[in-house]
């Protein structure tokens, strides 16, 4: 499959990002420059982490506004896929590709820690290797992971199914909400890690899968995350759907 | 046309920071501190003269970059005098 990472001035997993689609994986990876006005025929496109333009106003902002990002909208548009990751979830949701907004976490700390996430769909192309209910061990290594939308909107996100992932405890049990919460500690709105788009195609999610998905790191749950989403598209260039772009 | 823009967390939603500086400030001599609201101001000089037309490209600039609506609301000011 052919990836792109985007690179914004402040991008810090993009390499990391990169290693895990064409190293551990074996696919074809290029880096799309914030600058750029095309992805290079990418059909699998990640915002990678980091702190892109310095996170300046708020995080994701300046980002959300680059050349690049009108390329991934008219990507995701076509029904391409796009994954942000951290600072990527982040610029998804000023791109209004994604619905909602981050906050400063509650505590106001950066938080980075291993966190639990549960999986409620696997229907996407990004989970399709994950079973429903599957407990993942994740890092988060940010300070506006607080995800927040109005109550109205909450309800319509999680009646579209469209939360993917949600901070539980480790046994895959809900976390206990409020400060001080171990298990949901940024204060996330309904304990939402990731979501997607009402298409299924764009997802964001706060915990960083690329910083787990190798045997010597010690944890391997990230992994699957782009396995699935590479297998998905081997299969849709099988049938004949790739390249669309 | 001198402007002043500003951006504060929407009163429903929950502002951490504010209420860091809250209690910050009720712990450092001032307990009449009632609440605290955390946000950011933005001093802009715009090249026309029109207070119409400046009203409305400094709500669109916080439409399109300055504020982040979902959870943050805005005010524009227009400001005399050409001191920055």
């Amino acid at each position: 499959m052919r990836c792109g990472v985007v690179v914004f001035p402040g991008s810090n997993c993009d390499h990391d990002v990169y290693h895990v689609l064409k190293h551990v994986l074996d696919q074809e990876v290029s880096f799309l420059w914030h600058d750029e006005e095309t992805l290079k025929g990418a059909e699998l496109v990640v915002l990678p982490g980091g702190f892109a333009y310095g996170d300046y106003l708020r995080a994701g902002a300046m980002a959300a506004l680059s050349p690049v990002m009108a390329a991934v909208k008219r990507h995701a548009e076509a029904g391409g896929l796009v994954l942000g990751i951290c600072n990527g979830f982040q610029v998804l949701l000023e791109a209004k590709l994604l619905p909602g907004a981050m906050r400063r976490n509650q505590g106001l700390r950066f938080l980075c820690q291993d966190v639990y996430l549960k999986t409620e769909r696997n229907d996407l192309p990004f989970t399709r290797d994950l079973a429903v209910g599957q407990v993942l061990r994740l890092p988060i290594a940010h300070a506006e992971g607080n995800y927040e939308d109005s109550a109205e909107h909450l309800d319509a996100l999680e009646a579209a199914r469209q939360v993917v992932f949600r901070y539980v405890q480790p046994d895959g049990s809900p976390a206990i909400g409020g400060e001080g919460d171990e298990w949901n500690p940024n204060g996330a709105a309904r304990a939402i890690a990731g979501i997607v788009n009402a298409g299924g195609n764009v997802l964001g999610l706060m915990p960083h899968p690329e910083r787990c998905a190798e045997e010597i790191l010690g944890n391997t749950d990230g992994l699957k995350i782009f396995q699935s989403s590479v297998q998905f598209g081997a299969k849709v260039a099988m049938s004949g759907y790739g390249g669309r772009r | 046309m001198r402007a002043r823009v500003t951006v504060y967390p929407r009163r429903e939603i929950l502002d951490p920071q504010g209420k860091a500086i809250e209690n910050a400030l009720r712990r450092v001599g001032f307990p009449g501190v009632q609440s605290v609201r955390a946000g950011k101001s933005f001093d802009i000089r715009l090249g026309t003269d029109d207070p119409q037309a400046a009203e409305g490209e400094l709500r669109a600039m916080c439409e399109k970059l300055l504020a982040n609506t979902v959870v943050e609301d805005f005010q524009v000011e227009l400001l005399n005098g050409d001191e920055p």
